[in-house]
């Protein structure tokens, strides 16, 4: 996993010449951790800070309706202004696409970017909508009865990705 | 987080101190959307809300209202005065009637105790009540404490003195359970014909004395005097009340220095709190109001799902 992150790390740097435009935004709460760990690989090889924020897409969900038990709700946190930065929002999978959907419409109601980008660190396809990520760590084959599951130490867990089958009764 | 659906909100007497801790963390990120620039999120898109204020309000309409559109909700406000009750439509009926217009949430204020819980009965959408007589006012009292834990990080352990019209005050109902299940020490205090009779039985302390009300409070919350759920004849006069029990620079000597000082409004100035202490450096009177807006969105956001 520390290759995807440098390697995600390294093709951002190479990407965007001026970093002190760039905000790394992830969407909690993986998305976050992942966010920060670029952040660091990025301080690590080039000696560039890069200010890193935090997303929280619950109320941009289109789902809310039709879930049983209400998600628990984390305060946004975006350094400065969103007006004319250069975003890359980061999430650990990306599946139907309909995260990154709500996170687009969350960045545009903080401001306008100048860019808005997309880096995960697994791709498991399967979109539903029209969106694909500009820096991808890995893509993984996956049928529809499986399930991706990306493991943070921040979390208390071994760092790792899980793939597994979802048992149906 | 501790939240099982519910469908409606009728007083702090139903809520857990898990449940009330929800709502305060809900809230606090609704508290980031009132301060962005474009205050609005979508959440509640395609939900209609209806405010029933069958009691006349400034505050607790406006701060409904705004927390309903600040999450994309449509919202209808209803007043006595416009209403149809004028006509000699019963409150069932309107309930009704608003309910076949496929209303989710129904907020409402009226001036008996015990009408929100009714129309919760007879309702199958969600119902909050805005104040109900001299019953209950749950946002009330959870905006208060919301106000409170952003001051002073905690809630637990805390002295909080309630001084003023207890008997008909619905808001100091509300909070004294509240701070009591956040597990706070109340303490209220007043002339003797404004303290319920068996009121103790609550686990509060008593007092008639301002001296001993003040001293030691980390909070003090000042009431209104309901002139309209008074007989009258409680007091003397406005005069001899403002002296006694009026809260003023003087009183406040013997204060603790972080004392927090709290109304839930409409204020009147110069009666139960003095001009200088209203606008004093321990008020927090209007963090009140900005945060009431922060909690109505918490509490409509949660207690939304739940309608069938």
């Amino acid at each position: 996993m520390g290759e995807l992150v440098q390697e995600l790390a390294d093709r951002i740097v190479a990407d965007n010449p001026d970093l002190s435009e760039v905000t790394l935004v992830g969407i909690r709460s993986r998305g976050s951790h992942l966010a920060r760990r670029i952040a660091e690989r990025i301080l690590k090889s080039v000696g560039q800070t890069v200010s890193v924020g935090i997303l929280d897409i619950t109320l941009y969900r289109d789902d809310l309706r039709a879930r049983i038990d209400q998600p628990e709700l984390v305060r946004t946190e975006i350094p400065g202004p969103v007006e004319g930065r250069n975003i890359i929002l980061v999430d650990d999978v990306l599946f139907t696409g309909r995260t990154i959907r709500a996170a687009l419409d969350g960045i545009m109601d903080l401001g306008r970017a100048r860019k808005i980008q997309l880096a995960v660190l697994v791709d498991r396809g399967h979109r539903e909508l029209p969106i694909r990520a500009n820096y991808t760590g890995k893509y993984i084959r996956t049928t529809l009865d499986q399930t991706v599951r990306v493991r943070f130490a921040e979390e208390g867990d071994e760092d790792g990705v899980l793939v597994r089958e979802i048992r149906t009764p | 987080m501790a939240w099982g659906k519910r469908k409606d909100l009728l007083g702090i007497e139903d809520l857990s101190r898990d449940e009330m801790e929800s709502i305060l963390d809900t809230a606090e990120s609704f508290k980031e959307v009132s301060l962005r620039e474009i205050k609005k999120v979508p959440t509640l898109r395609g939900t209609t809300i209806v405010n029933l204020f069958l009691e006349p309000s400034t505050r607790t309409r406006t701060s409904f209202e705004l927390a309903g559109k600040r999450l994309s909700a449509d919202v209808i406000n209803v007043s006595a005065a416009s209403s149809s009750l004028l006509k000699g439509e019963s409150l069932k009926d309107m309930a009704w009637n608003i309910e076949a217009m496929n209303t989710d949430i129904l907020v409402v204020r009226h001036s008996a105790a015990g009408a929100a819980q009714f129309l919760s009965r007879v309702l199958g959408c969600s119902v909050i009540n805005g104040g109900d007589g001299a019953h209950e006012h749950p946002t009330q009292a959870l905006l208060d404490l919301f106000s409170i834990r952003e001051r002073k990080k905690q809630i637990e352990g805390l002295t909080v003195t309630i001084i003023g019209d207890i008997a008909h005050s619905r808001v100091a109902l509300s909070n004294i359970l509240a701070l009591q299940k956040m597990g706070a020490h109340v303490r209220i205090a007043g002339p003797a014909t404004m303290i319920p009779l068996g009121v103790a039985s609550l686990g509060v302390e008593v007092t008639y004395d301002m001296d001993a009300a003040i001293e030691g409070a980390d909070v003090i919350m000042m009431l209104r005097i309901q002139k309209e759920r008074q007989g009258g004849h409680l007091f003397p006069s406005i005069r001899e009340y403002a002296t006694h029990f009026g809260l003023n620079q003087r009183r406040l000597r013997g204060a603790k220095k972080d004392l927090l000082i709290m109304h839930p409004g409409p204020i009147n100035r110069g009666v139960e709190i003095s001009p200088e202490v209203a606008d004093g450096p321990y008020s927090i009177i209007l963090d009140q109001v900005t945060n009431g807006v922060a909690v109505r969105m918490a509490i409509l956001f949660l207690y939304s799902g739940a309608a069938q």
